[in-house]
């Protein structure tokens, strides 16, 4: 369970005092996965390092687990846009890197076993062995998350990882996500800029409105059962969709066009519980 | 070709092919030795002398050695102090690039006068003040360059900043840090021989040199000038040959 509870940021900079977030309040239950988008420099990865615990908020508080995040934490695994693997490093050596920080109960063996194991299940059977360097960016990346999740992190915090990545690989690396997903429980913290990805990953779709943010609207993505792409040409996903993308426009600071069927009010809709983002 | 076969061959055939057009140009132009020595001139000299040339060869070669390895000890100091507060980089960075805009020529008698007789000391401090320069500042700019993702996977799991500086920030500067100590050799090289051909005290490949030039021994001079070109390729070599070991994971395979 993560809990922001009236988060508000800001950056100081040359100009003066950079609001990022404002009073941003929201809750991802216990093995959900919630993903968060909203326009460009709006405080997504500010978002991501308060979860994390690299940066404390001005004001308000982050709870995992019922408790309050002050400093960085080892039960929870990051993973980039820019996947960051030691290019001095093997792929599997890169992949055990988290475990010479935290302690773990794991011994040598079977931390090595558990790499293997993730290796093969994101598709990179046989690559242990080989140097990042020689890798394409979507095993890289693939690669970044097995590491992100080696030592077992109950929370599992993602930004743009799948952003620099062509449509076919980032498809792929989805589907992955679910089976890692099957494998072993997570809450699951994703940034993304990708409607899709949103919707075919998560439970919850956060928008986050312009800078400073805050939560805009909610979006409770009930897609029973293992999802394949095709539940995204559902009528019921193309109409999500379609929202979420309204929502962007309102949040980006144009006028969305007024949908017939559903008239949106002109100040933040929302849809389903936000638990103290009304002030 | 074989790969090997090639890189000894290249530079045996450049290596003879200027030999001869040097001496074919000396015969040519009918230099007189003490104008232009030729090639074959140097050979009976190194004959003579051969043991001057070794023993003077190791008194260069050590003090050049121990000078560059104390430019890396301090350089790095300095760099990664640069590299991990901006308010140490902004302060040293114009006193570093005005202490290296000093010539060392005139550093040299300055440093015979306080240290007087203490030649090797004098000799290994001016190969080090002329080579810690280009390792200080590639050291901080590989370390104030390093992706902030790169300390965040890190330190999100709690790592120190020892931790960091070790496991990523460190073995991430080594080719950046190598390409300076390419650089940095060959400067120290310099720095050794020009205290001992400006500050004479009787030691190393510099003072061959003088005896030539004073005796009026113009092939001796060449060729010392020769010995010194090989010392300098050796001493390169030998930092390529560690760089291949510890940062040979950056050449990017063809
Ligand atoms: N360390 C920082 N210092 C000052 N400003 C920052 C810093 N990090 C981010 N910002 C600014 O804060 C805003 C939000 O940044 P970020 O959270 O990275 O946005 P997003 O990930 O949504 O694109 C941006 O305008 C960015 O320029
Ligand atoms: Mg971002």
């Amino acid at each position: 369970m993560i809990e922001l509870r009236e988060v508000s940021h800001a950056y100081t900079t040359k100009a003066g005092p950079l609001p990022v977030l404002d009073n941003l309040s929201l809750q991802i239950p216990e093995n959900s996965f919630c993903a968060v988008v909203g326009p460009s420099g709006c405080g997504k990865s500010t978002l991501t390092r308060l979860v994390s615990g690299l940066m404390r908020p001005d004001e308000g508080q982050v709870w995992l687990h019922s408790e309050l995040v002050s400093s960085p934490r080892p039960t929870v695994g990051m993973a980039f846009q820019n996947p960051v693997l030691l290019e001095w490093r093997t792929i599997l050596q890169n992949v055990l890197l988290p475990l010479e920080i935290v302690r773990s109960p794991m011994s040598k063996a079977e931390a090595t076993q558990r790499a293997h194991h993730l290796l093969d299940l994101v598709g990179l059977t046989g690559f242990a062995d080989k140097r990042p360097s020689e890798l394409s960016g979507g095993m890289r990346q693939r690669a970044s998350l097995c590491r992100s999740i080696i030592h077992k992190p109950d929370v599992l915090i993602l930004d743009e990882p799948f952003g620099a990545l062509d449509a076919f690989t980032r498809e792929d690396l989805w589907c992955t996500m679910h089976d890692l997903r099957a494998e072993e429980p997570f809450t699951c913290l994703l940034i993304t800029h990708d409607l899709r990805e949103s919707v075919f990953l998560s439970d919850q779709v956060i928008v986050l409105s312009g800078r400073p943010a805050h939560a805009q609207y909610v979006l409770e993505v009930d897609i029973p059962g293992k999802r394949t792409l095709e539940d995204l040409y559902t009528p019921k996903a193309v109409e999500m969709l379609a929202e979420l993308r309204r929502q962007i426009q309102l949040a980006q600071g144009r006028t969305a066009p007024e949908p017939a069927a559903n008239p949106a009010p002109a100040a933040a809709p929302v849809r389903g519980p936000i638990p103290g983002a009304m002030g | 070709m074989s790969d090997g076969l090639r890189k000894f061959l290249a530079p045996t055939v450049f290596i003879i092919g200027i030999i001869a057009l040097w001496e074919w140009a000396v015969w040519y132009n009918d230099l007189p030795d003490f104008r232009m020595a030729s090639p074959s001139d140097l050979i009976p000299r190194f004959v003579q002398f051969w043991d001057l040339f070794l023993i003077k060869s190791w008194e260069t070669l050590w003090r050049t050695v121990v000078g560059l390895g104390l430019a890396v000890v301090v350089g790095t100091l300095i760099g990664m102090i640069m590299g991990f507060s901006r308010f140490a980089r902004e302060g040293l960075y114009p006193i570093l690039v005005g202490f290296n805009a000093i010539p060392k020529a005139t550093v040299v008698p300055i440093v015979a006068l306080i240290f007087v007789g203490q030649h090797d000391f004098n000799t290994v401090l001016i190969a080090f003040m002329i080579s810690f320069f280009p390792i200080a500042v590639s050291v901080s700019i590989g370390l104030s360059t390093l992706e902030p993702e790169y300390r965040d996977i890190l330190r999100s799991l709690g790592a120190s900043n020892f931790t960091i500086f070790w496991k990523i920030a460190l073995p991430k500067t080594l080719p950046e840090f190598f390409g300076a100590l390419k650089v940095a050799v060959t400067l120290a090289f310099i720095g050794t021989n020009l205290m001992e051909i400006v500050s004479p005290h009787g030691r190393g490949l510099g003072d061959l040199f003088d005896s030539g030039r004073i005796s009026g021994d113009y092939p001796l001079m060449f060729a010392v000038l020769l010995a010194l070109a090989a010392l300098g390729i050796l001493l390169f070599y030998v930092v390529v040959a560690l760089e291949r070991i510890f940062a040979g994971w950056a050449e990017r395979p063809q």
